[in-house]
């Protein structure tokens, strides 16, 4: 059946099961290709998006349970106060590699900064320790949140 | 064994040198761009010399650079960017002569062609071992000073002044004593009409401007923002998005498929059915998926329906217990053994691993009858255009192949069956399709880095100096399926670095390989390939040589190392930087490793805590590199940090198995990585120096694993001779 969802500020209405995982739906179905596959069980975090503001494993958020939350992907983090310094701050310190994994790094972050805007070393490894890297960027992207929360003021 | 690295006078010092050191005339030509403008051809060394390549004066160019009328200068070479920093690194190199901005420099990807597009070290066209900017650093630098001569000689000749009074600088040709300038593109095309001069003057390494600067990496913008495009996220007119189930037993076969349900999932437009495999094509992969949990597959499981891995590393111990071959032989060790005070000997296994990218396995493929078009993230185009052709059944001119971005290669993208899979499927298929391997698919059918089974011996004087080492080895050659030619004698280089070109002065020392193919799982290279096997297995023997003599095992190693002065030097900073010697806690551990391989050397001193449950924590990683002329220090930081959480993942949770023929690991759960809460602070300490750049991509992989055994051996007296790390063995009494 036809659901409606918001993303990034637009009303979208697609055609899928119920059951369907919203990242396939951002991905596949509306084309938004920013949000990544990694594994489709909540395990790696490459697929994070932000329903309301929480970051969520979109390949496990199944299209029926959206209902009216809006969700913000890595297309449009970067209008948010706290997406735009995580992006700044990730592009001063060099963090990405391979870059597969950022996307969700950065949606992670982003939820992150925008409810905590000085986190401690503790509060970093809590929110950002369902995101795998294959490539190690780990040092930087501590690094990177601690710059962008400094720039918070 | 190489005790140091001598290199030839003339590589990486800067002094003046001719263009080419054989002949000018097979490096480089020049002539008029299309378009307009100048193009320089390259035949970089070493690469396939094949006759159909070469034109008919013998010149077969492999790389190219072309100056445009609008200034814009492009670079076509056959490396891809997996996160390493190629496509900002390579450019600095024609930038620094050419006298101009980074960013006016463009680096394109090469369109498949086996013939002019070899990657110069390793004769096909590949990115891989660690070697873009090692085989790119004398000829495209050469490349830059010619080309920049050629311009201020077309400059000097259009104003009819000696090209001596004339200075190139940031794209332009100034002639001071008149105030006159030109820009390239405005003389580009005049410059095609000059002569290529016999010889050009490289900078030296005091005058570099962008070389040994943390340049800014050219690929990252788009990362942050979502716009990057991978393989994965290609979006042909009407593609349909495939996933499949191949037989769990390698070797196996598709008995029968019942497919009912699947098809009657909303979205699923077809089954296919391949000889191994089974594939539901669909709207979108979260129906494909689930049509794919719908089917009820049968599978005749084949021969190997029981191997697990115990038989496989049984049958690797009875290989070492006859000779192999000889892949280094230096004194006498027979002899040496029998008049040692002290013989120490050991076993030790390192288990199958998977690669793991984070982006999974994917390949779209559009077949048509005449021709077949496909997009994937390759690290070996050409042999991708080359296997989509073969398996189509069509010529080769006619598949064209469009590379992109590689969300994490590390060898797994240096092979093509990922494509031989998407085009069997896409025959069934009419208009485009994006296959997309599960996470599960992607573990379970990788193509892993191959279990090895190591035996060492040694012998000690009455001082504790080793005064014989003999190891001998057995495992799969990933080289003779995959370059067969570089596989002679029994020997291929890439297996046996790492084991074979130890920097100690070991008088009398003798290595030797088994190549052992397992049946029933196919092998592949591995970030860090050779040494991620043989460095553990090394640097663990020589920790075990210093507790044998009771000495501290920095000072130990130090001792060996009079006639290697690169390598002491990086063990000496890494040890200073760590602190070594200074008090820790219980159960808290420093260890060592020293490595040459790629070229480059390496120390690290890991800090590793060890919990009462047996728990492995690595606190702390200390390195320190002498990886030759640094193009991009920022560049050498992250690989390190890279690679140095890759060989902790492996160290602490690395290990495929196989029971009743099938991969026992199937995602993130049962194939751990790293993550950030386990992550150790890693500081790098760069070595500066005038030598030809090393490879930097994987040498902190293979270099960090013994350094945190080691470590777990100080903190708590346990030697681990097979990985991973297994805790039980390590829980306090």
């Amino acid at each position: 059946m036809p659901y409606s969802i918001k993303v990034n500020g637009v009303v979208r209405t697609v055609d899928v099961d119920g059951d369907t995982p919203l990242l396939w739906v951002l991905r596949d179905v509306l084309g938004m290709t920013g949000t990544k596959f990694g594994c489709g069980m909540a395990l790696c975090g490459a697929c994070t998006v932000h329903m309301d503001g929480n970051p969520v494993r979109s390949c496990i958020t199944s299209i029926d349970s959206v209902g009216t939350a809006a969700i913000t992907t890595i297309e449009a983090v970067g209008k948010t106060p706290a997406g735009q310094r995580i992006q700044k701050a990730w592009l001063d310190l060099e963090v990405v590699q391979c870059g597969y994994c950022q996307s969700g790094q950065i949606m992670s972050a982003s939820a992150l900064l925008a409810g905590n805007p000085h986190p401690s070393d503790g509060d970093i490894d809590d929110a950002m320790s369902g995101n795998i890297c294959r490539c190690g960027t780990y040092v930087r992207i501590r690094e990177a949140i601690k710059q962008a929360a400094q720039s918070n003021g | 064994m190489i005790l140091d690295h001598p290199t030839s006078p003339a590589a990486g010092t800067g002094r003046s040198l001719p263009a080419n050191d054989l002949s000018r005339r097979r490096f480089l030509q020049a002539g008029a761009a299309a378009g307009g403008g100048l193009m320089l051809s390259l035949s970089l060394p070493f690469a396939n010399g094949d006759a159909e390549a070469a034109n008919a004066d013998g010149f077969a160019p492999n790389a190219f650079i072309r100056i445009g009328r609008d200034g814009q200068i492009v670079l076509t070479m056959p490396y891809v960017e997996m996160g390493q920093g190629t496509y900002t690194s390579i450019p600095m190199l024609i930038a620094e002569e050419l006298e101009v901005d980074l960013k006016q420099v463009r680096l394109e990807h090469a369109p498949p062609n086996e013939k002019l597009y070899a990657n110069p070290l390793l004769g096909v066209q590949a990115t891989g071992n660690s070697n873009a900017v090692r085989g790119a650093w004398q000829p495209l630098r050469q490349a830059g000073a010619i080309a920049r001569t050629m311009l201020v000689a077309a400059a000097a000749k259009r104003w009819n002044v000696d090209p001596a009074s004339c200075r190139a600088e940031r794209g332009e040709v100034l002639h001071a004593p008149t105030g006159r300038r030109a820009t390239y593109g405005e003389l580009a095309a005049e410059a095609a009409h000059m002569p290529v001069p016999e010889s050009v003057a490289l900078k030296q390494p005091e005058d570099f401007k962008l070389i040994g600067t943390p340049a800014k990496r050219l690929d990252t913008p788009a990362k942050v923002n979502g716009t990057a495009v991978y393989g994965i996220d290609v979006r042909p007119p009407g593609v349909k998005i495939a996933t499949l189930a191949q037989s769990p037993v390698f070797g196996g076969r598709l008995k029968s498929v019942d497919d009912a349900a699947a098809k009657a999932v909303k979205g699923v437009r077809q089954i296919v059915r391949l000889d191994d495999a089974v594939a539901v094509v669909a709207d979108h992969m979260g129906a494909a998926k689930k049509g794919l949990a719908a089917l009820k597959i049968e599978w005749d499981d084949g021969p190997h329906a029981k191997l697990s891995t115990e038989d496989i590393a049984r049958e690797l111990e009875q290989a070492t217990l006859k000779p192999g071959a000889v892949a280094q032989n230096i004194g006498n060790v027979d002899e040496a053994m029998a008049s040692a005070v002290t013989k120490v000997e050991a076993t030790y296994q390192v288990p199958f691993l998977a690669h793991a990218t984070m982006e999974p396995m994917n390949c779209t493929v559009h077949l048509r009858k005449d021709g077949c078009e496909v997009w994937v993230g390759s690290q070996v185009v050409a042999r991708v255009q080359a296997a989509a052709a073969k398996t189509a059944g069509l010529p080769l001119d006619k598949v064209v192949v469009h590379n992109h971005l590689i969300g994490g290669g590390f060898g797994r993208r240096l092979e093509i069956d990922v494509v031989v899979r998407a085009v069997e499927i896409a025959k069934h298929v009419d208009g485009p399709v994006k296959v997309v391997w599960t996470r599960e698919e992607d573990i379970q059918h990788d193509m892993y880095r191959p279990y090895w089974y190591d035996r060492l011996s040694a012998g000690l004087d009455a001082k504790g100096m080793p005064v014989a080492w003999n190891h001998r080895f057995a495992g799969s050659s990933v080289i003779a399926r995959w370059l067969p030619p570089a596989f002679n004698n029994g020997l291929d280089p890439d297996t046996t670095e790492g084991a074979i070109d130890l920097t100690y002065a070991l008088p009398n020392f003798h290595v030797e390989y088994l190549r052992v193919e397992p049946p029933g799982i196919p092998t592949a290279f591995w970030r860090s390939v050779g040494p991620s096997h043989n460095v553990f297995v090394t640097e663990s023997f020589m920790d075990e040589l210093a507790a044998a003599a009771k000495q501290d095992p920095v000072a130990y190693r130090l001792a060996l190392l009079d006639k290697s002065p690169r390598a002491k030097a990086v063990l000496e900073l890494a040890a200073e930087k760590a602190g070594w010697g200074r008090p820790l806690p219980e159960r808290v551990g420093r260890g060592v490793s020293l490595q040459f391989a790629f070229a480059t050397y390496m120390a690290h001193v890991a800090e590793v805590e060890v919990s009462k449950d047996g728990a492995v924590r690595v606190r702390r990683v200390v390195c320190a590199v002498d990886c030759g002329t640094v193009v991009n220090p920022d560049t050498v930081r992250a690989q390190i940090q890279s690679a140095v959480i890759f060989g902790i993942t492996a160290a602490l949770h690395g290990e495929i198995t196989l029971k009743d023929g099938r991969v026992e690991q199937a995602n993130f759960d049962t194939y751990q990585m790293l993550r950030i809460n386990e992550a150790p602070a890693i500081e790098v300490h760069i070595v500066q120096n005038s030598e030809p750049p090393g490879g930097m991509g994987e040498a902190g992989t293979s270099a960090i694993v013994p350094a945190v055994t080691n470590a777990v051996f100080a903190a708590t007296g346990k030697r681990l001779r097979k990985l991973p790390i297994d805790s039980a063995q390590l829980k306090a009494v």
